[in-house]
């Protein structure tokens, strides 16, 4: 294994999630061969790497989606590897997950209500979903349209907005900018700006690595699935390699 | 026309029967993208529980209402549970294979339970055990005329109302609980796409238990009311109600509740229609003719959405 690179000193906070050496394989091909992460409360941290690099993977094993070959998964100290997506919820995780899987069928409403499946408090949700009108106020103009008639950007808003709604304590989003307008993208990254300024932690996968760095108070580089650098957004938005490798330059 | 007006409250009383049964075969695929080719079986099984709680109970006691409603319940529960085991056992962990594989598990079923009942079970002289002759079934509902018009031209006949009434309270409640309660709110995420219904909280796995349970419950109330009607009970009667129902859940179009019924009622009265002013053994040719004739034209089904294979 190449030699870990790390750029800038972190930030010390209470550890929200830790990843040990997790592997991941599809048949005989592995996908993650050992990855490592930590990301502490209020944080956001990004996965940012290459098609293939194992960014998503990375998020699916967190989130039940995929088991885990090997390692270890822990949120808030509680081992979580090899537990149903369903019963993370529970314990606080939300994953918007890449293509948004937004429900076509069913109206804004409906969606955002299902995003409070495993809540009871009525006037909480109540409460919640009027934040996320004002976080979001394209989805309120929207509110009783079904969800497929939605552009790519409201329909990722409703995705995240639709997280949010079981009251996670992190929050995992797979590509935000995947199809959307240089514009869109703008907006919905200021808005996830606003959402961790609120106290959210966020773990974020995304190809645009210069907005993931620009927002991620710390950034993993994921090739092969391996993490082969580490550092601040800001180190590594200032690192030549980053630069040449994923900002095009 | 009294004439007409009879075959449409036949038609219609056969339809109701078999849109329970088309349910049961359309929220399976809603859930599951799979034909449970073991529904009409299952549907079968709840009939010989139906009758040998019927047989237990007595002439005398299973005529009156309160053992009626047991006749139903016992053999509503009893498929819930046979629902239950057949997809925790059988489909659940062929989940993640590819479909074909629950297919060939779900004929293997249908098969396994249509032939396993027809095993010469019955010790001599004790006939509440199943077997390849077809039982005649007891009347749990005393045939009486409802409503007679005319003289004698059209006869509603008392089990035909009680059947109607039956089935549509059974799809009333099935409506109530798909679009108004949690369940059915979770049925309908997971419906879309099991995955991300996992991802909000949704316990996916009870949710597919669920609706085979309640699917398979459906059938067991609409397999009594046939028996009653057709007043007899045997092992292959599910493959022929099952097939029927299957096709009427294909003509609304598959995973479309609504779509199912109107798609069962269309086959009862065109059925019925058949018979009435052809022969009889024209139904099933008509039947499925009818079947064809719909998916040359909208190949979803009438309320289906076609939907490319997702590659």
């Amino acid at each position: 294994m190449a030699e870990l690179v790390r750029l800038g000193e972190r930030a010390s906070r209470p550890a929200l999630l830790a990843v040990q050496d997790l592997k991941v394989s599809y048949g005989a091909i592995a996908a993650l061969k050992g990855v490592s992460l930590s990301l502490g409360q209020g944080e956001v941290v990004a996965l940012i790497g290459a098609n293939g690099a194992g960014k998503t993977s990375t998020l699916r094993a967190v989130s039940g989606m995929l088991k885990p070959k090997a390692g270890t998964i822990t949120l808030k100290g509680e081992r979580i590897d090899s537990q149903p997506s369903h019963a993370l919820v529970a314990k606080g995780l939300a994953h918007a997950p890449e293509g948004r899987g937004i429900f076509p069928n069913l109206t804004v409403q409906e969606n955002l209500d299902l995003g409070a499946y495993l809540r009871n408090d009525k006037a909480g949700i109540a409460q919640d979903l009027e934040k996320s009108f004002t976080l979001f106020p394209r989805l309120k103009e929207r509110q009783h349209m079904p969800a497929g008639t939605l552009s790519g950007g409201e329909q990722q808003m409703l995705a995240i907005a639709r997280a949010l709604m079981s009251r996670p304590s992190l929050l995992l989003l797979d590509e935000p900018s995947l199809g959307l307008a240089p514009q869109v993208t703008q907006t919905i990254f200021r808005i996830l700006r606003d959402v961790n300024a609120g106290g959210m932690s966020i773990l974020l996968v995304e190809q645009n690595a210069h907005l993931a760095l620009d927002l991620a108070h710390w950034a993993y580089v994921l090739e092969t699935g391996e993490v082969v650098m580490e550092g601040t957004g800001q180190a590594l938005l200032g690192s030549p390699e980053i630069r040449k490798a994923y900002l095009g330059e | 026309m009294y004439k007409f007006l009879q075959h449409v409250i036949n038609g219609l009383s056969a339809g109701t029967i078999y849109a329970l049964v088309a349910l049961g075969y359309t929220m399976v695929y809603g859930v599951l993208k799979l034909i449970n080719f073991a529904h009409g079986d299952v549907m079968m099984v709840g009939v010989y529980v139906g009758y040998a709680v019927a047989f237990l109970l007595g002439r005398e006691t299973a005529t009156t209402v309160p053992g009626a409603l047991l006749v139903f319940a016992v053999a509503m529960s009893a498929c819930a549970a046979l629902g239950f085991l057949i997809e925790r056992f059988a489909y659940r962990p062929l989940r993640e294979k590819p479909r074909l594989t629950s297919l060939i598990t779900a004929i293997g079923i249908s098969f396994a339970l249509s032939y396993g009942f027809q095993l010469d079970w019955a010790v001599q002289d004790w006939t509440i055990l199943p077997g390849a002759a077809a039982r005649r079934f007891p009347q749990i509902i005393e045939p009486k005329e409802w409503l007679v018009l005319g003289d004698s031209d059209v006869i509603i006949w008392n089990w035909q109302v009680i059947s109607f009434g039956v089935a549509v309270g059974l799809m009333t409640l099935l409506q109530l609980l798909v679009f108004k309660t949690k369940f059915g709110k979770a049925m309908r995420a997971v419906s879309h796409d099991h995955r991300v219904a996992g991802l909000l909280g949704i316990p996916v796995d009870r949710v597919i238990a669920g609706t085979f349970m309640l699917g398979s419950a459906l059938a067991a109330g609409a397999g009594i009311l046939y028996a009653v009607k057709d007043k007899s009970v045997q092992p292959l009667m599910g493959m022929f109600v099952g097939l029927k129902a299957f096709v009427a859940a294909v003509i609304g179009g598959i995973g479309n509740l609504p779509g199912a019924v109107v798609g069962a009622l269309l086959l009862g009265l065109c059925e019925e229609f058949v018979v009435g002013y052809t022969a009889s053994s024209w139904r099933d040719a008509v039947a499925f003719g009818f079947l064809i004739a719909v998916l040359l034209v909208r190949p979803a089904g009438l309320f289906g959405k076609f939907q490319p294979e997702k590659v």
